[in-house]
């Protein structure tokens, strides 16, 4: 075929961004990941960022049930899943209004031409066809009858219209596998696996994917062809992983390191539902689930574990953060270990739940009754999720305390390419249960608030222990016997052990690493999922001439012992957020400094030119 | 092992003269016979005077927070079988903020002990009604009487398909002692409500059921197998349609062979029974309304982790690791 078609001349491009977009029965998330595993076997670095309705089954054709999946790729270091896009793929014009704003001058956009007509056109509240009314004019747009284009190639295997119609994803992910001369291979091998038992529905879509492919070469409509070379990425051997798979992935990492039974207790909430679907399947990795009545159950289920030694885990989001509330201070109390997970959404209340937000730092750090610190841990990308999610259960088994292990929907959904760690590289979690010797530490037998001297950690006795006979409970704990008081001066001691040994999780912390400039003009303080743009906004900022560096804060209590004396290296100090500047609350009134706050609340992650931007405003 | 080993070195702080007292010992006094070593027995409780429970017990305790004593037991029976867990819950513990924890227990038949101390009455927080407190009780948040409708925990329970269902007494402990013997030995979410006298904040709720002079007329002990009379065999129940009549056994009329023959194994004669519910001119009944053995959830989570392990073998971490689609970078 190709012999047919004039030659294409194929252009070396860096980077690209891609955003498929259609109805929410258009398949554009399983075209965008499939676009991503081509991608990840062609050696790119990437970033994806789906997005997706709040609606199960959305009205077709309407705005609020566009479906969209971002990424960009390249063989440069990728932190972000890109600003504007280079190539919008439009099944329907909801998804072309919904998404021209993301669209530069430069960008192609590939529209489905069979999907305009008059009835999608009202419902995406178009008076005029867009792509007759001359409103793209400066747009470079590719009309294909991406429908018919389908229909003719599958019309004699006999499949339902229905079916047929389905397909049409692959001739637009086939399409722009060409586009990009990325292969097909891996999106073959999937289908013969996805499709093993219909061979008819396997070869269906196998022969429009090719269609696709073809159609591109052989159309006068595109002149030129990109290439995205490999990317220099450290040697190893490497996947591409969501957030959600890392994250279950390192919780079950710190039960084999620890040597300990997983309790999984949850109640089914967007977007943490994902970690409980990855960790019911492992129960052979020693990963007991339990899905709960409510959140409350929940975290009570695990805390009941923990009390009986195994690793109690529990994850939600952030309505489900606020049920769980009273029980976290039970835990602070008793102090048992305990990871509580907080795939964070849009709030207050039911809020955005597929949007993501940072909006949970305050409540996670302070939302319960009474003086209840506790460590709170944040993942910073996909693959990060792995080992914040080991570290997270690490802080809780060694300090005996709940740790909270913040998420966020763009994190949990988001992919990227994970260098593959080992079970060795990670640190050992060391647990020593309460036995017979500590019967032996008092005249009056067992102390089970006892401190280790170094955590303040006190003892873990499992019930059916001989001789370790005790009992726990949310009303205050006499030091040491751990018996109930209510004697004043043992109050102030307590809350001031509890705290002592939250902050003591500080020696644990590594030392705070800087991207970019060690000290200069302007430090760029963020947390979770911001790294990727603060890190690509400070990369371009350096281009300017400025000395810019970032800091991307794991801990959020405690805070680095070292971040002080990093912060005073740096005329000027941002601090952007998901939210309405929370972390900014928490550095004010503990540094004294004068952080300038950088916020969005837009159910959207930061683009870095937004970065960039407070960058330059900061210093000028 | 005697009652002595049983008891914790914490002095006991109810109020004097307080239903739980008779508990306490009675559960003390049982402890020995079950043959369960001391350091297998957790204790968990909820919010309220009875929920201070677990801290006499010189055995494995936790004393939770309001009303969540069920969730934290099913995540230990869970994941530790082996342990013999108890439950202790207020009315409103179990039934008000608790209420729906106390459900999915007994639904999903994790196999525990949970003692309901019904006092009819919130005591900790000074006298407020509960969720069992008859219509138009006047405390000190019902000057003019309350409104509500109050439950009837063992319809409650048998609606939520509990798997156990009885009633006793505090001023009763050898059927106490008997009934929790029982309860005990379910294999499965047992549910035992103890009627207990709050002499401070409702003295005298039950004393119709728990006096000499009133009880034994106003009380039907059900025994699997035995007829429902009562009252020295003056009286019995009938079954009559779809629920039970007192009949008279004293004028010949009727004879105990008359009487319902009581079967625990049926669910249906356990509801008409525990429709039995404060009726004026009926007997209040006390025993094992109702057993019947189903898997315990327990068992069954165990089973599958094992079965899991079994079809797939011991988790290889690399292998999880590695799944998928992988590529080097040399
Ligand atoms: C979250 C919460 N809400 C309210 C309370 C206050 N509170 C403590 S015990 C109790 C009611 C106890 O009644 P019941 O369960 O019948 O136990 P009793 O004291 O009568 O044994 C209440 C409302 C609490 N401790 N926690
Ligand atoms: S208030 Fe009532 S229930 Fe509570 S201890 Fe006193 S008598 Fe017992």
């Amino acid at each position: 075929m190709a012999t047919q078609a004039p030659e294409k001349s194929v252009k070396l491009i860096p980077e690209a961004t891609i955003l498929f977009a259609g109805d929410s029965g258009d398949g554009m998330q399983l075209t965008g990941s499939q676009f991503t595993l081509a991608a990840a076997y062609a050696r790119n670095d990437l970033a994806t960022l789906p997005d997706f309705p709040a609606e199960i089954r959305a009205p077709a054709g309407t705005t609020y049930g566009v479906s969209g999946f971002q990424l960009r790729f390249g063989s440069v270091d990728v932190r972000t899943p890109g600003d504007d896009v280079d190539l919008l793929v439009a099944m329907n014009p909801a998804a072309l209004k919904v998404n021209l704003a993301r669209v530069h001058a430069h960008s192609a956009i590939i529209v489905n031409t069979d999907a305009f007509e008059r009835r999608n056109l009202d419902l995406a509240g178009y008076t005029s066809n867009p792509l007759e009314d001359g409103s793209l004019e400066d747009r470079h747009v590719i009309p294909v009858k991406l429908t018919q284009l389908t229909r003719d190639a599958l019309k004699d295997t006999g499949l339902g219209h229905k079916e047929i119609d389905r397909s049409k994803n692959m001739f637009a992910l086939g399409l722009a596998l060409w586009l990009y001369s990325r292969p097909m291979e891996p999106a073959l091998e999937w289908l013969g696996n996805k499709f093993a038992k219909r061979p008819e529905v396997r070869d269906a879509n196998t022969q429009v994917l090719k269609k696709g492919y073809h159609y591109g070469e052989t159309t006068e409509q595109f002149i030129v062809r990109y290439d995205v070379a490999e990317a220099q990425m450290p040697p190893g051997r490497y996947r591409a992983i969501r957030g959600a798979q890392a994250m279950a992935m390192g919780l079950v990492a710190a039960g084999q390191k620890s040597g300990l039974t997983i309790f999984y207790g949850t109640y089914p909430i967007t977007p943490a539902s994902d970690l409980l679907h990855e960790l019911s399947r492992l129960k052979n990795f020693g990963v007991m689930t339990f899905q709960a009545e409510d959140e409350i159950a929940a975290i009570g289920s695990a805390l009941g574990a923990s009390f009986g030694g195994h690793l109690g885990i529990t994850g939600t989001s952030g309505p489900g953060l606020a049920l769980k509330s009273e029980t976290l201070g039970l835990a602070v109390m008793t102090e048992l270990p305990l990871v509580v997970v907080n795939m964070q959404r849009g709030g207050p209340s039911t809020g955005l739940p597929t949007k993501t937000e940072q909006s949970d730092l305050l409540q996670s750090l302070f939302g319960r009754n009474g003086e209840a610190p506790l460590p709170v841990l944040a993942a910073s990308t996909p693959g990060d999720c792995f080992e914040t999610a080991f570290e997270a259960c690490r802080v809780a088994l060694t300090y005996m305390t709940p740790v909270v292990l913040l998420g966020d929907g763009y994190l949990g959904n988001g992919s990227e390419p994970w260098l593959i760690p080992s079970l060795d590289s990670l640190p050992d979690i060391d647990v020593t249960f309460a036995d017979a010797s500590h019967e032996a530490n008092a005249e009056e037998g067992f102390l089970p608030y006892l401190r280790d001297q170094k955590t303040l950690a006190r003892p873990w006795a499992r019930p059916g222990t001989k001789g370790l006979e005790h009992r726990l409970g949310g009303l205050e704990k006499q030091d040491k016997t751990g018996n109930v008081s209510y004697d004043p001066e043992n109050h102030e001691l307590m809350t001031r052990l509890r705290a002592e040994k939250v902050e003591r999780v500080a020696d644990i912390i590594p030392k705070t690493v800087v991207h970019g400039d060690e000290s200069g003009d302007v430090l760029v303080v963020g947390w979770g999922s911001t790294r990727g743009a603060i890190e690509a906004a400070v990369v371009e900022a350096r281009k300017t001439g400025k000395r810019v560096g970032s800091i991307n804060l794991r801990f959020l209590n405690p805070l680095p012992s070292d971040l002080g004396e990093v912060l005073s290296r740096f005329e000027h100090l941002i601090v952007p957020e998901i939210n309405d500047g929370q972390l900014v609350m928490v550095l004010r009134s503990r540094f004294l400094l004068p952080f300038k706050s950088v916020t969005k609340m837009q159910g959207q992650p930061f683009k870095s030119s937004e970065i960039v931007s407070a960058i330059e405003n900061a210093s000028s | 092992m005697s009652r002595k080993d049983f008891e914790s070195d914490q002095d006991v702080r109810w109020c004097p003269g307080c239903g739980d007292y008779a508990i306490l010992a009675t559960v003390q006094r049982l402890m020995p016979e079950l043959g369960v070593d001391r350091e297998k027995i957790v204790f968990i409780s909820g919010i309220g005077c009875s929920s201070r429970f677990p801290y006499y017990m010189n055995t494995y305790g936790f004393h939770s927070i309001h009303g969540r004593a069920p969730a934290l037991a099913t995540g230990l029976k869970a994941s530790c079988p082996d342990l013999d867990v108890w439950i202790v819950t207020g009315d409103g513990d179990a039934l008000s903020i608790g209420g729906n924890h106390v459900i999915h227990l007994m639904r999903r038949n994790v196999n525990v002990q949970m003692l309901l101390f019904n006092n009819q009455i919130y005591g900790l927080t000074k006298g407020q009604y509960s969720p069992t407190s008859e219509l138009g009780k006047v405390t000190k948040s019902t000057p003019y009487g309350s409104l509500d409708h109050p439950f009837n925990p063992a319809a409650l329970a048998l609606g939520a398909d509990a798997t156990f269902v009885a009633r006793t007494m505090d001023r009763d402990p050898k059927h106490m002692k008997v009934i929790l013997k029982r309860a005990h030995a379910h294999r499965g979410a047992a549910f035992a409500e103890i009627y207990q006298n709050c002499n401070i904040f409702n003295d005298g709720a039950f004393f119709t059921y728990t006096e000499k002079e009133s009880k034994p007329e106003n009380t039907v002990f059900v025994q699997h197998g035995k007829p429902l009379v009562f009252d020295g065999g003056r009286k019995g129940l009938r079954l009559s349609g779809f629920s039970v009549e007192v009949v008279d056994l004293t004028n010949g009329q009727w004879s105990a062979s008359d009487c319902v023959v009581h079967d625990e194994t049926s669910r249906d004669l356990a509801s008409v029974l525990a429709r039995v519910f404060f009726k004026p001119g009926f007997p209040q009944p006390f025993g094992v309304f109702y057993a019947e053995q189903r898997p315990t959830y327990d068992d069954e989570i165990q089973k599958q982790m094992e079965l899991v392990m079994d079809q797939r073998g011991t988790g290889d971490m690399a292998a999880l690791l590695n799944a998928g689609d992988t590529w080097n970078i040399n």
